[in-house]
């Protein structure tokens, strides 16, 4: 068969030391970036880009790649440990991992993201191996129509981030939704609630908005108390996983790496939607739904999976058909024109050693994140031993040095003020910024693909449910929303949200 | 301090000088040094000359080049590979800062803001000439608030649909678009892209209105066309070739007047009758107005010489775009250019009714 061949060619590539050094460079700075809150991957690359250009081509694509998926496991981090996401996906994972980590359960929380990211990667890797080409015409099925069904579903199913009532938590991604039309409109131009400001016409910055929300809304609560003691864990449990948690990771683990692996392939949020599904059907299928929120270790396990998985997979569009599917991508992309090579649909064939070579290495730098990642874990769990009065101003000096190094902008610092502010008012309701933060990303999304599938359909609204998928998507939806709000559903919320605090 | 110093000492061919400054702010990273190290063990660079004869008043100091695009786009590209040779020219390091937003203009306008004493660079595309039509109260004038210092390159544009679109050459298409005009959709990358103004200059050349949909960036906007959701686009070669290549997506003709040397059988827009749809997407030095005229013909010196410099001819015509001639590329040319542009995308874009905001 090809595929062996062309694996083995990947890994005679992947397996040059200097390939395996910048692998390695390439994960470990992943993770350096991804731990420090604010700083992303995106900016990351984009600062590194330039050194690379005097790499091999492989080489360098070897090392961004690493970047990426390395980051996807050091944002775990800092959402587990101090409730800050520093990407969109680990937003999800902050959820019931910080409270795992107050539970002076961080360890098995961190372990859990680990194994499940590593396995969740290496099933990724294979199936853009295996069914690269298949997977990426499958991506071409969807347009505009279909993008919005599917972002429907996505802020359906977000309902379940809530632990407490359905309306709340539909205010709250109403609210997520009006802020993401911050900015200027994609069609007209026209500036909305930009305020005169031309440094808002970009829109709200995710990463600052989920800083805000999550962390310093965090460290303001956590303030109220009295801060000379630790606000933190004192006890720290085990470290690794007892028995009975490997039991309950395993299917949600197994879950979140399907979920990912398909919805990494799509354009737009893909890796977003793969990690906030994956929650909500673990949420679904628990025999113990009123657990998650409070520290559900299957709550970790299926999203952290799914986001890795989505990592490999977003690879996909762009090696086969030389697409990207979201901004890094778009900036790997870059890379590639950079290193001379035109990106398109050739590339697999006219370049063999550099697609085969960076598929392997991206088992290769799983398998060294794990490698990297576990003996960490000890040293994190000590991170949460640092009384709070160093820590809390260290992480909102961290936090906001990274989110303005992404765009240097100003207004981005300031938003984290504002929403820090504005998270605290809303935990003291009783509101979370959970579904807020998915309405907030998928709301452009939903308005872009709502308008641009009506200007190709000519204005027919029957789109929607005359194509297969979409149909198929919006009936998923409406399923979902009939369980949100089934009356007795309700009562098992409301009895829930009772225990909150 | 003392990374800049590390990185004057190796010379590398086509690498870090213009990236290494930038990642020095970030000296907090803790993998930095890391980096740093693993990249003059890898590059294997010879030890650099530095000419301090050259630098008698200007430059004593790093230069920033702004690019008002992310890191790794075409505009990007384009500055890093002429900023080696600038910055040979110069004797200067040379920082690429990428400050993006507002379809370029919070660059330009800090730019504007900027001191000028020459060491605050903007590179700029052709949307430095659409920025006054399509943006109400710019904080900057283009041409009163810049020294133009010479022009770099111009992307050409490719003319392309769907790969099953009906029709098979430039001739026939025209035809076609002309009868059919209510039913076509035509992609844009969003307003102000460069997929945006090409599209308006094609349908003012042919008299039609097409459906236009935007996207976020070219790459959604491509997809959509090589999945056949949308008919036609307008975009550069560095975004298209690789598609033209491989049969996903058809292309009728090149909006310069030249061929492209990587897509030859490509027809230009003027052999296929067209003569009026010009456009390529061109790129620019500016130092804020009132830099000392010395210090501009310092930098327009070696702007000029960097685009004989070979990398930087073989790279460009890689990506399907030329550097322009010694005599096009002048800060006087510049300046014509500029002018004549303002004015031909104002009334282009006030017939096409993207009203300024």
């Amino acid at each position: 068969m090809d595929i062996l061949q062309n694996l083995g060619l990947g890994f005679e590539t992947a397996f040059t030391p200097i390939n395996l050094l910048f692998a390695f460079i390439g994960v470990a700075l992943g993770t350096a970036v991804g731990v420090l809150p604010g700083i992303g991957p995106t900016a990351t690359i984009a600062m590194l880009l330039p050194i690379t250009f005097g790499f091999e081509p492989v080489t360098s694509l070897i090392m961004l790649a690493g970047i990426y998926y390395g980051a996807q496991y050091g944002g775990s981090t800092t959402a587990i440990l101090i409730n800050l996401p520093g990407e969109s996906s680990a937003a999800v994972t902050a959820l019931d991992g910080h409270q795992m980590a107050k539970q002076g359960r961080a360890g098995p929380a961190l372990a859990t993201a680990a194994l499940g990211s590593f396995f969740a990667g290496t099933v990724g890797t294979l199936a853009l191996a295996l069914f690269a080409v298949p997977i990426s015409q499958a991506a071409l099925l969807f347009g505009a129509p279909e993008y919005f069904s599917l972002v429907v579903l996505g802020l359906i199913a977000s309902i379940a981030l809530a632990r407490g009532s359905v309306l709340k938590a539909l205010a709250m991604i109403v609210l997520g939704l009006l802020l993401g039309t911050v900015g200027q409109d994609l069609g007209s131009g026209t500036p909305r609630f930009t305020f005169g400001f031309r440094e808002l016409y970009q829109g709200l910055d995710f990463v600052a908005l989920a800083v805000g929300l999550f962390g310093v809304a965090e460290i303001l609560r956590n303030l109220e108390g009295d801060i000379t003691r630790s606000v933190m864990v004192q006890k720290v449990k085990n470290l690794w996983l007892t028995k009975d948690d490997f039991r309950r990771i395993r299917g949600p683990v197994l879950r979140g790496t399907g979920l990912g692996t398909v919805l990494g392939v799509l354009p737009g949020a893909g890796h977003v939607l793969a990690s906030f599904v994956s929650y909500s059907v673990e949420k679904r299928v628990s025999k113990r739904p009123q657990e998650f929120g409070t520290g559900a270790i299957e709550g970790v396990a299926g999203p952290e999976s799914a986001n890795n998985a989505a990592a490999q997979t977003q690879f996909v569009p762009l090696l086969t058909l030389g697409l990207p599917v979201s901004p890094i991508m778009a900036l790997l992309l870059g890379a590639f024109i950079i290193q001379g090579i035109v990106p398109g649909p050739n590339v697999i064939n006219d370049e063999p050693e550099l697609v085969w070579g960076l598929i392997a290495s991206m088992w290769i730098g799983n398998f060294f994140l794990v490698l990297l990642n576990l003996p960490l874990i000890g040293l994190w769990v000590k991170m949460l031993t640092i009384p709070y009065r160093f820590l809390f101003p260290a992480i909102i000096a961290f936090a906001s040095i990274g989110t303005f190094s992404i765009n240097r902008n100003p207004y981005d610092v300031y938003a984290i003020a504002f929403f820090g502010i504005l998270g605290y008012i809303l935990i003291k309701l009783g509101n979370e910024p959970a579904p807020l933060l998915l309405g907030f990303v998928l709301g452009p999304l939903l308005e872009t693909y709502l308008r641009r599938a009506l200007i190709i359909s000519d204005g027919d609204p029957t789109v929607f449910v005359t194509r297969p998928i979409s149909l198929v998507l919006l009936l998923l939806a409406a399923g979902a929303f009939a369980i949100a709000v089934l009356p007795t559903v309700r009562r098992k919320r409301d009895v829930v949200f009772e225990e909150e605090d | 301090m003392s990374l800049h110093h590390l990185n004057d000492g190796l010379t590398r061919p086509r690498t870090a000088r213009p990236g290494v400054g930038r990642f020095s702010r970030l000296a907090g990273l803790a993998a930095a040094s890391l980096l740093l190290a693993a990249c003059g063990g890898g590059g294997g660079g010879a030890g650099g000359e530095e000419d301090p004869a050259a630098a008698e008043a200007f430059p004593e100091d790093d230069i920033t080049f702004v690019v008002p695009f992310s890191a790794g786009g075409p505009t990007d590209t384009v500055t890093r590979l002429v900023a080696e040779p600038i910055a040979e020219e110069l004797g200067a390091n040379i920082i690429v800062q990428n400050v993006e937003g507002a379809g370029g203009t919070i660059a330009a306008g800090q730019v504007a803001a900027a001191n000028p004493d020459g060491y605050t660079v903007l590179m700029h595309h052709i949307g430095m000439s659409t920025a006054p039509s399509l943006y109400a109260d710019l904080p900057f004038d283009p041409l009163e608030d810049f020294e133009p210092l010479g022009l770099v390159t111009q992307v050409p544009m490719t003319i392309v649909a769907r790969s099953d679109f009906e029709p098979e050459t430039m001739e026939e298409l025209v035809e076609y678009v002309q009868a059919n005009a209510g039913d076509i959709t035509l992609a844009n990358a969003g307003i102000g892209a460069a997929s945006h103004l090409c599209g308006l200059l094609l349908q003012d050349a042919l008299g039609v209105e097409l459906t236009e949909v935007p996207y976020e960036g070219t790459g959604p906007a491509l997809t959509d066309l090589v999945a056949g959701e949308v008919d036609l686009m307008c975009d550069q070669t560095t975004n298209t070739t690789g598609q033209i290549q491989a049969g996903q997506i058809k292309a009728y003709a090149v909006t310069t007047p030249e061929r492209v040397e990587t897509l030859p059988d490509l027809p230009t827009t003027e052999e296929a009758g067209l003569e009026e749809l010009q456009v390529g997407v061109w790129h620019g030095f500016y130092a804020p107005a009132g830099t000392p005229e010395g210090v501009q013909e310092e930098l327009s010196t070696a702007i000029l010489a960097a685009l004989e410099d070979e990398n930087v001819v073989s790279q460009l015509g890689e990506l399907g775009a030329a550097p322009f001639s010694q005599e096009e590329a002048t800060p006087e040319a510049h300046r014509q250019l500029l002018e004549e542009q303002i004015q031909q995308w104002q009334s282009i874009i006030e017939e096409a009714g993207v009203a300024p905001n």
